[in-house]
């Protein structure tokens, strides 16, 4: 045990106070007609009937319906929904691979900055020079982390730079004549891999995990042919396991004329410590919303742009920033071979912002220690929950560290979804549960460099409190019956999806 | 160095011993030698925050506000201070997506409204929590088209934003969906002209009808024409509006589509040079299991009250893998709270006040531009919050000289819609004043000289 790890704790949300245990009314049961908040600016344009504005097969007959609140009403409703919600900036948030670490206020500040937030994407290069530059800026430390030659900043998320990355696979092959029909991805990989792949027009060819936790070698080599366009990876995998074949791995793909592919969802393990170039990865995505702290916001926005060795640079998706020496001035530039575009414009460009930002604070070296950082606080998360709970696999982790409540389940009924709920009540956001699907009853825990031993030490208290109230009888005090201090209690998940009501209008009773 | 790490030296020291390590490398003992960095990142050593704002800021100092009369998909509308406060609120921006429904009901309720907003707006019985963008939802209604259908033609208008078209052709390339182009003959679709090569072409039925209201060049489509065509071809009609105009003209859902989209940005979004912006995606409820990404519905809790959760988990990526209905994970909620909160703000009356004086400022701006010699309309159509010009002179060349007189003139217009690349593709928002619209006609008067 650290010394002083018992100390108060930065990171548990237990004194979160939050009033009566009411339901808040929707904006639309707070509408009363003719209320408003809205005040629009003077600007002496001539006014004109709206029917002579609107051709009368094309006009409303009525504004549409949509909810009339006071301003001093709007305020209080969202302020007392945000009271309804957990976030980081509350506590620690353990959600395994989604590094939800510290979102440095700085960066809230250069988002909000008006040369950055109120430019047009469409304006001429010649008075976006500063858009530019920090999009070349950013692309090259992406390109330094990485290992690579040249990035997209385009798509808007993981997920959308690995669909990125399929089609980049994709258009290289068909550029050396060659149609290939799969790619392989281990049965540990994330959803969106697999999803992704199906969107790449390719066929998913699954390998195994051997009992490390890692890529079955042999297995690998079985399936590898000249029909596989490429693996799909990502190191350390799920398990928070770095694949310590990986350079045999890339041998085997690269010999059969097949690509490999980096999922970055879990780079900020390894930044400063080794690269996927390094590795023998072509394509990389980076998880910026992760890695490079940007908020996650609820579930989004993100940014997941994709760097490529130079030979695949040409495909590349356009238009991208460039600098020309010379002129010593940004433009745009359509690379040579390009796929074509991936984003409406240029990406989530405030959410790039705030990536430069963050990269430019830590530096090489802050980036190397926030690696570091993020792996010790793991390690020690995983060797103090080890206790309690069943270790997926007992070599040391990475920067996530998944365990199991298969013993709990199979003694006392409780699964992994119980003590999720069950640290709820602890003041402390869940890890990921039932996933990776290779591990039953998975717990995932991803502590981040940002979170203090004493928050570990209080996490791994919480888990400890509430394993033993997996052995309470069946009742109100037992796991079954968690959480009891959140704004709801166990919420109807089978309920929502048989009496499906995705709107206020499909309510039973209101008057669609 | 700097950093937001919390540990002292003292407790690092004490971690490493409690792991029975020396050193801090230690900890990555599966990472083989070979593969590891020898030196450090190639890039600068990490700065203090004082240094790194300033930097940031002179960057952004670098970019020249212009008064915006450019559109395209990404308008210069009024955010009130409210809705960038309640949308700052760090809940929102520092959440993740609601997997721990009981302490997450503040994003899923916000979600919850946004989805039945969308809905009311756009006439459809079911929308989702957003897709990244304008391009993005059009082409995942794309897939559902032809998923639905079991069909991969695909007819879109050119009168269909060129960006997202771009981003379509893009995205069909893996499934290769075949994208039939159909031209725009005096500012609307001319389903016809698909008739002879089209036909000889790609002699399939299409699985999706796909067409803008209003268009790229802001003209209204005849969308009862386009809906006997899926009709008649047994096709999806996907629709695609603008959510301002939206306030003012009948809801795509009225003329009969099956699939509305649309860029939300112009609820609350600051123009951002593009992102991150908000994809908009609603359908007929008999499509909701295919529906892509995340949908929340309302349920209860284990005493009986009201709550939220997200629903129909089994359409998605982490449980249906390569079967899921899309790929999207992470997508973009805090832009969807955004867009509730707008709309809450603006509420029935004042979207429709907002759309009916973009339609005023674009009457008075087009007829202020149509009063100048050599300036011609570049097609007939009644047009709603945006219009298209010809000009006499290159139209890129107009917006590089406008630009020097403070204005971002507007988009230019090459092939298809000006083969001569003399279009110019203006957008008058509620926050452009009748002076700046003068200013703006004075302008163009001198530099098409
Ligand atoms: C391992 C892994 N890969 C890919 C993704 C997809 O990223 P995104 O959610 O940004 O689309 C995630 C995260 O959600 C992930 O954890």
């Amino acid at each position: 045990m650290s010394e002083g790890c018992q100390t108060a704790a930065g990171g548990r949300a237990s004194s979160a106070p939050l009033l009566g245990g009411d339901e808040e009314p929707t904006l639309f049961e707070l509408s009363r007609p003719g209320r408003r908040a809205w005040q629009l600016p003077t600007t002496d344009v001539p006014e004109v009937p709206l029917a002579d504005l609107v051709p009368a097969d094309h006009r409303r007959d009525e504004p549409p319906p949509l909810a009339e609140v006071s301003e001093r009403d709007l305020v209080a409703h969202f302020t007392r929904l945000s009271h309804r919600q957990y976030s980081v900036d509350l506590g620690a948030y353990p959600l395994g691979s989604c590094t939800m670490k510290y979102n440095p206020k700085m960066c809230d500040t250069v988002a909000g900055l008006d040369g950055l937030a109120t430019v047009h994407p469409a304006a001429p290069a010649r008075y976006t020079q500063g858009w530019l530059q920090l999009l070349v800026e950013l692309e090259q430390a992406l390109c330094a982390v990485t290992g690579m030659a040249a990035a997209t900043l385009q798509p808007a998320a993981g997920a959308a730079g690995e669909l990125t990355g399929l089609l980049l696979m994709r258009a290289w092959h068909e550029q050396q004549g060659r149609q290939r029909r799969s790619v392989i991805i281990p049965d540990s990989a994330h959803g969106t891999n697999p999803a992704s792949v199906t969107l790449g027009g390719y066929r998913v060819l699954t390998v195994p995990s051997d009992q490390r936790g890692c890529v079955d070698l042999r297995a690998l080599r079985q399936v590898v042919d000249d029909d596989v366009a490429g693996i799909m990876l990502t190191n350390p995998n799920t398990l928070g396991l770095f694949e310590r074949d990986i350079a045999a791995i890339a041998d085997a793909v690269h010999e059969a004329g097949g690509l490999l592919y980096y999922d970055g969802a879990n780079l900020n393990a390894i930044m400063g410590v080794v690269r996927p170039g390094d590795m023998g990865f072509d394509i990389v995505h980076l998880n910026l919303h992760k890695t490079f702290a940007t908020p996650h916001g609820g579930g989004g926005p993100g940014a997941g742009p994709v760097a490529v060795t130079s030979a695949l640079a040409p495909l590349l998706p356009g238009p991208r920033p460039v600098l020309d020496a010379e002129s010593a001035s940004y433009s745009w530039e359509q690379p040579a071979r390009s796929i074509g575009p991936v984003h409406s414009w240029h990406g989530n460009a405030l959410v790039l912002a705030r990536a430069l930002a963050y990269a430019l604070v830590h530096g090489a070296d802050g980036l190397r220690q926030v690696a570091q950082l993020a792996v010790l606080n793991a390690n020690w998360l995983r060797v103090q929950l080890g206790q309690l709970f069943d270790v997926a696999h007992e070599e040391p982790c990475m920067h996530e560290c998944v365990l199991s409540a298969a013993t709990l389940r199979r003694e006392h009924g409780i699964r992994a979804v119980d003590v999720a709920k069950g640290l709820l009540d602890e003041g402390f956001h869940a890890p990921t549960v039932a996933f990776p699907l290779v591990v039953e009853d998975a717990l995932m825990f991803e502590p981040t460099e940002t979170e203090s031993v004493q928050t570990l030490y209080a996490l791994a208290e919480a888990c400890r409190r509430v394993v033993a109230r997996a052995g309470v009888e069946p009742g109100a005090g037992d796991l079954h019956h968690a959480p009891r201090r959140t704004p709801v209690r166990r919420v109807d998940e089978a309920q929502a999806a048989r009496r499906l009501i995705a709107t206020f209008d499909a309510r039973p009773g209101a008057d669609a | 160095m700097p950093g937001y790490w919390p540990h002292t030296e003292a407790e690092i020291a004490a971690m490493l011993e409690f792991l029975g390590l020396r050193h801090i490398d230690e900890l990555f003992a599966s990472v083989p030698e070979a593969l590891r960095l020898s030196g450090a990142l190639a890039m600068a050593p990490g700065r203090p925050e004082p240094d790194v704002l300033a930097h940031m800021r002179s960057m952004a100092a670098a970019n020249r506000t212009l008064v915006c009369f450019a559109g395209g998909g990404a308008y210069d509308h009024e955010v009130p201070p409210v809705t960038a406060a309640l949308a700052g609120r760090s809940e929102f921006v520092t959440s993740y997506t609601p997997y721990q429904a009981e302490v997450s009901q503040g994003v899923l309720q916000a979600v919850f409204e946004f989805q039945t907003l969308v809905t009311r707006l756009t006439g459809m019985d079911v929308a989702n929590a957003s897709l990244y963008d304008g391009a993005a939802a059009l082409s995942e209604a794309v897939n559902l088209a032809v998923g639905t259908t079991g069909r991969s033609t695909v007819w879109v208008s050119q009168g269909v934003n060129p960006a997202w078209r771009a981003v379509l052709a893009t995205l069909a390339s893996g499934p290769h969906h075949c994208l039939v182009e159909i031209p725009l003959v005096g500012g609307q679709t001319h389903w016809e002209s698909r008739g002879d090569a089209g036909r000889a072409a790609h002699g399939d039925a299409p699985g999706a009808v796909v067409v803008a209201y209003p268009n790229y060049l802001g003209c209204l489509e005849d969308l009862a024409e386009a809906r006997r065509l899926c009709d008649r071809t047994g096709a999806l009609l996907v629709v695609a509006v603008d959510p301002i105009a939206a306030g003012i003209l009948r809801s795509a859902g009225s003329w009969g589509a099956d699939v509305v989209v649309g860029e939300g940005q112009p609820f609350g979004l600051p123009l951002s040079f593009g992102g991150p912006y908000l994809g908009l995606f609603s359908c007929r409820g008999e499509h909701v299991r295919r529906l892509p990404g995340r949908l929340v519905g309302e349920t209860v809790d284990s005493d009986g009250r009201r709550a939220y959760v997200t629903t129909l988990r089994t359409r998605e990526q982490d449980i249906r893998r390569e079967k899921a209905t899309s790929n999207v994970c992470t997508n973009q909620t805090l832009m969807a709270i955004t867009a509730a909160i707008q709309l809450g703000w603006l509420g029935s009356n004042g979207l429709a006040e907002v759309a009916t004086r973009c339609a005023q400022g674009t009457r008075y701006c087009r007829e202020r531009l149509l009063a100048l010699e050599h300036v011609a309309p570049l097609v007939p159509a009644p047009v709603v919050r945006e219009f298209a010009v010809h000009l006499p002179i290159d139209a890129a060349l107009a917006v590089d000289r406008l630009a020097e007189e403070g204005l971002l003139g507007g988009i230019a217009l090459g092939p298809p819609y000006a083969e001569d690349g003399r279009g110019l593709l203006v957008a008058v928002t509620e926050r452009r004043t009748r002076a700046e619209i003068d200013r703006f006609a004075t302008a163009v008067e001198k530099v098409v000289r």
